[in-house]
């Protein structure tokens, strides 16, 4: 299995700064699982990230500040622990396992979000479109979700108000950029306008991140739009 | 840059001794030449000065604590060190996660073929980064520059340089090949 659609460097380059949020955070590292030379870019651009905070400008630290943290080195690690709260589901069984029923493999990074996909509630959005919310984030802010739509099925034409991610985990879809099968990651920018098709004879399962609203165009594929809540 | 003296292995070996015998010396030695790069960092990327610098000291006790983990042979001590701030500042100032590729995923594919300056060590190629980013072209050290301590999406950079977006992408993609270049090109 070749990787043939990469994300641009702007995107892995913003992915090494931390400046992409969650859900296209997702995306990225969904790829990265199939792709070695992604991989390598983002390490890369780390390395400029590490040269960046070696010459960044010194600002001195409060006049305690060492004491502080030498005060600190023997405390248990709970005054640090990780604080994020965690909404996600933990993953219980083993790919393997979880390849059960519906003999979906999930990359890790999926995974941890999604738990066991053979008790995963799909959403029915359209016919033959079914979708996943990975993560439920404010508005506002970026998403992800899956999206599993069956063989031969076109998806409204629509054009982007910011960024849309897509990386096909199985099956795959065709559109003007070309053909995306498992580990291709679609990038599709303000301005862009595309319309997928599910092309291969199995379900076209892919995860989905955007950082903004799509736009339709068309009468039909608008009042779609709330469905899918996009 | 006041201790540009302290070169990239006189770092390493800090983070070792640190690792392997708990070395307070050695940390108070890293404390000093990173706390305050760390902090000036976090402001430069918007950070309000109190945030940076108890975010300066949560980083520099991490890497007390985690210093067992750094692997000279993946990346050098300033590159460890920035993706633990990196790392601190979305758990702390966006309570969010940042979703990473799992080592040990079965599903992972492959290693990269190893690159032209496989032979280097991590830290000589972080010098040879500084060297060539230092020599970019203004505009594209400007996008590369933005894109990291600023935190806002390219289409932002693009209005505030009034530049189309396909521009902000372009000039990164430049610097970022360019500095890749130099870094190969010196071997030769
Ligand atoms: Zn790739
Ligand atoms: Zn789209």
């Amino acid at each position: 299995m070749t990787v043939k659609h990469h994300p641009s460097e702007a995107l892995l380059l913003a992915y090494a700064a931390g400046q992409l949020g969650e859900g296209l955070s997702l995306l990225i590292a969904t790829h990265m699982t199939y792709c070695p030379a992604c991989r390598g870019v983002v390490a890369d651009a780390e390395a400029m990230g590490g040269a960046l905070l070696e010459d960044s400008a010194a600002v001195k630290l409060s006049e305690g500040a060492l004491s502080a943290v030498l005060a600190r080195l023997d405390a248990p690690m709970s005054a640090q622990a990780d604080p994020t709260p965690v909404t996600r589901r933990r993953a219980t069984s083993s790919p393997a396992r979880q390849a059960g029923q519906d003999g979906i493999r999930l990359p890790a990074p999926i995974r941890a979000y999604v738990g066991d996909i053979a008790h995963a509630r799909w959403q029915w959005v359209a016919p033959g479109v079914r979708q996943l919310d990975l993560m439920q984030r404010p508005k506002g802010r970026d998403t992800a979700r899956l999206l599993r739509i069956s063989p031969g099925r076109v998806l409204p034409h629509h054009g982007h108000a910011g960024l849309e991610l897509t990386v096909v985990l199985q099956g795959s879809f065709s559109d003007e950029q070309g053909r995306f099968t498992p580990g291709d990651l679609a990038e599709l920018d303000r301005d862009d306008n595309h319309q997928p098709i599910a092309d291969s004879g199995e379900d076209c399962i892919c995860v989905i991140g955007t950082d903004a609203p799509l736009r339709f165009s068309g009468l039909l594929p608008r009042m779609m739009a709330p469905m899918m809540g996009f | 840059m006041t201790s540009l003296a302290v070169d990239a292995d006189a770092l390493t070996g800090w983070v070792r001794a640190v690792a392997e015998r708990q070395d307070q010396g050695a940390f108070v030695s890293l404390f000093e030449h990173f706390g305050p790069r760390v902090k000036g960092f976090l402001m430069r990327q918007g950070a309000a000065e109190s945030e940076a610098e108890d975010l300066a000291q949560d980083v520099m006790l991490t890497v007390w604590r985690k210093a067992a983990q750094f692997d000279p042979s993946k990346a050098a001590v300033s590159t460890w060190i920035f993706t633990i701030a990196r790392n601190r500042r979305i758990d702390v100032l966006r309570r969010e996660r940042r979703p990473e590729p799992d080592a040990e995923d079965p599903m992972l594919v492959g290693e990269p073929e190893p690159s032209a300056e496989a032979h280097l060590t991590t830290a000589q190629v972080q010098t040879r980064i500084r060297e060539a980013m230092a020599t970019l072209p203004a505009e594209q050290a400007e996008v590369l520059t933005l894109s990291f301590y600023e935190d806002i999406p390219h289409s932002e950079i693009a209005e505030r340089l009034e530049i189309p977006l396909g521009t902000v992408k372009s000039r990164l993609r430049l610097a970022f090949r360019k500095v890749k270049a130099l870094v190969g090109e010196e071997l030769a």
